[in-house]
């Protein structure tokens, strides 16, 4: 019993060290206004301001509708790769593997030399407002949706697709009563990983040079690096991380619920 | 008439390996036809060309009339039960059955009404609220056939429905199978199965299929009592085939004058004579040589017997005292049991 004990300290150690700790630090500068002492005003300030107000909202939304993009697309695209046969699917599905490894900076250089002011195709203003953030967002993270959801067709036995169109139903009545109903689970995965890494998503939004559009992250980057405002930035760290533990649980209980 | 099936010169092909050649069968409304074969014949592919999941290089398929080789497969109002039961997990049994019947836009109180109808023809209506993974293998395949009856097909298919399950729950729903069929008389079934007894049991025509190719079709008791060849013999039931030269004199087994029934089809031929008719001891067409191998199978005993460098099977009412390995025995059958084919139709 004791030798088993012995093994619990070296995860314990490592996660305090790099991880617990410095959570810690922030929470600990996050109440020490640059005034002195310990007090929660750095909070009130915080969320007196119409900045973080504005950022919080916009966090939000982004990553709200960035996940229903993903979980459409990704849905449409998986359909097609698992159950169209074409030529070079299999690649295709090779390749969305290889995407899940690319930095999220580089769909959104990809996207400026296509669109930008100085793009392929031209200067369209759109990548600068929220919607060219959204772009980038679905573009860079439906990968991350396709991935589960092959991985769950492939299990999916074609004798029930048979089956439910040889009783009359149409393609479209089998995706929707037989495909969509097993592919839940994964979609609620895929999903919940890509609302959580939309929330702290910091390379896409700083990379489109969007100026009216502040997240969580960003305002945590202009607080702390461009206004030395370090106990704000450390408010909104809090509060973005609080949010994304928060959806973490949510995700476990819905998933437990629908018994995946 | 609904109902019937009609295979006109159907060819299916994947990648230019003909997997169907060229199957002309006629399958008559309220006829269960039982295509048999080992796997690889083309039976499945048969039956999968019927329900539209295959297209036909060459040839037509038609339903009761009518030709559907370019319907899909939700057109064809067919139902359809395949080995792995194919339920639909996240639905209960009863939304199972009903699937059909709301994918053709049936009244909600008819519905209602034909699923448990259909829950209650297969035995499964006290499971109406489960789930599929609740349920056994025989049950699950119960649930797949009341899933295919509710939309009251004209044609039912049926692909090795019985492989999945255990020996005896085969036997019971072999039997259950048959009952429904005889409340169900309108509707016609092509049953695939590579298992002889389903096909002897439940076939009104059972059709042989090897390398693609139909090899004979007929009722059970011609194929079985006068197989067209070969291979017909060996695969249903079991056969003992033995060259023999055909003369002006008569038929000969080696040096041995054998008095068959019937007529020959050439100089050499095949005799077959199927193992439960050979006798032990002395009788017309007697065949002496020494035992290489008995099996003792309970109510019978096999006897594989060398005569004259062929080996020939004999199924005997248990023996009180078996010969033993080496031992010379006599064996026999009658005229009207033995069956002559033409020689070397199958090519191994």
């Amino acid at each position: 019993m004791t030798r088993r004990l012995l093994w619990t300290v070296p995860p314990v150690a490592v996660l305090t060290l790099l991880f617990l700790y410095p959570l810690a630090l922030v929470l600990q500068q996050s109440v020490q206004p640059d005034t002195g002492g310990t007090s929660l005003q750095p909070y009130a300030d915080v969320f007196a301001s119409e900045a973080f107000r504005h950022a919080l909202w916009t966090t939000v939304w982004l990553a709200l509708a960035s996940t229903v993009g993903c979980l459409v697309l990704g849905f449409a695209l998986a359909l097609v790769i698992a159950f169209v046969p074409f030529p070079g699917a299999k690649a295709v599905a090779r390749f969305i593997d290889v995407y899940l490894s690319f930095p999220s900076f580089l769909i959104t250089l990809a996207l400026l030399f296509i669109y930008g002011t100085t793009g392929i195709i031209g200067s369209f203003q759109f990548l600068t407002t929220p919607w060219g953030v959204l772009l980038a967002e679905i573009t860079y993270f439906t990968p991350f949706v396709v991935r589960p959801l092959l991985a769950a067709f492939s299990q999916l036995d074609t004798a029930q697709l048979e089956a439910a169109s040889s009783l009359g139903a149409r393609p479209w009545r089998v995706v929707r009563r037989v495909i969509l109903p097993e592919a839940l689970p994964a979609l609620a995965a895929g999903g919940s990983l890509v609302l959580v890494l939309c929330l702290n998503e910091f390379g896409i939004v700083l990379f489109t040079g969007a100026k009216g559009v502040t997240t969580l992250p960003m305002l945590v980057y202009s607080k702390a690096i461009l206004e030395s405002d370090y106990p704000g930035a450390c408010v909104v760290a809090v509060v973005n991380v609080l949010i994304s533990v928060g959806l973490y649980g949510l995700y476990r209980v819905v998933s437990r619920r629908a018994g995946a | 008439m609904s109902g019937g099936i009609r295979f006109d010169s159907v060819t299916v092909a994947y990648d230019g390996n003909v997997v169907l050649d060229s199957l002309d069968l006629t399958v008559e409304p309220g006829e269960v036809m039982a295509l048999l074969g080992p796997s690889g014949s083309g039976k499945t592919t048969a039956l999968r060309a019927v329900a539209g999941f295959v297209r036909p290089a060459s040839g037509r398929v038609f339903l009761g009339g009518r030709d559907v080789t370019d319907l899909p497969p939700y057109r064809r109002g067919i139902g359809m039960v395949v080995q792995q039961y194919a339920l639909f997990p996240h639905m209960r049994v009863e939304e199972n059955v009903a699937f059909g019947l709301k994918a053709q836009k049936v009244a909600r109180g008819e519905i209602r009404e034909r699923v448990a109808l259909a829950l209650e023809m297969t035995g499964m209506a006290a499971y109406a609220r489960r789930r599929p993974r609740e349920l056994s293998g025989g049950q699950q395949q119960r649930v797949a056939i009341a899933r295919a009856l509710a939309i009251r097909p004209d044609v039912l298919l049926l692909d090795e429905p019985l492989s999945a399950l255990d020996a005896r729950l085969r036997s019971d729903m072999l039997a259950e199978l048959a009952r429904l069929h005889r409340e169900l008389p309108d509707v016609t079934i092509l049953y695939v199965t590579h298992d002889q007894v389903e096909a002897l049991t439940l076939g009104d025509r059972i059709a042989v299929m090897d390398r693609a190719r139909l090899r004979a079709c007929g009722t059970p008791r011609e194929l079985y009592r006068a197989p067209a060849d070969e291979f017909t013999a060996s695969f249903l039931g079991g056969a003992n085939l033995l060259p023999v030269t055909v003369g002006e004199e008569g038929v000969f087994l080696g040096g041995r004058r054998i008095k068959v029934s019937g007529e020959a089809p050439g100089a050499a031929a095949t005799l077959c004579v199927r193992p439960h008719l050979v006798g032990l001891g002395d009788g017309p067409n007697q065949l002496a040589g020494t035992v290489s191998e008995i099996q003792w199978r309970g109510s019978t005993h096999r006897l594989c017997v060398d005569v004259d460098g062929n080996r020939v099977m004999a199924d005997v009412r248990e023996l009180k005292d078996p010969p033993a390995h080496g031992d010379s025995v006599t064996l026999h059958f009658a005229p009207e049991d033995a069956v002559l084919l033409a020689a070397g139709v199958t090519d191994d």
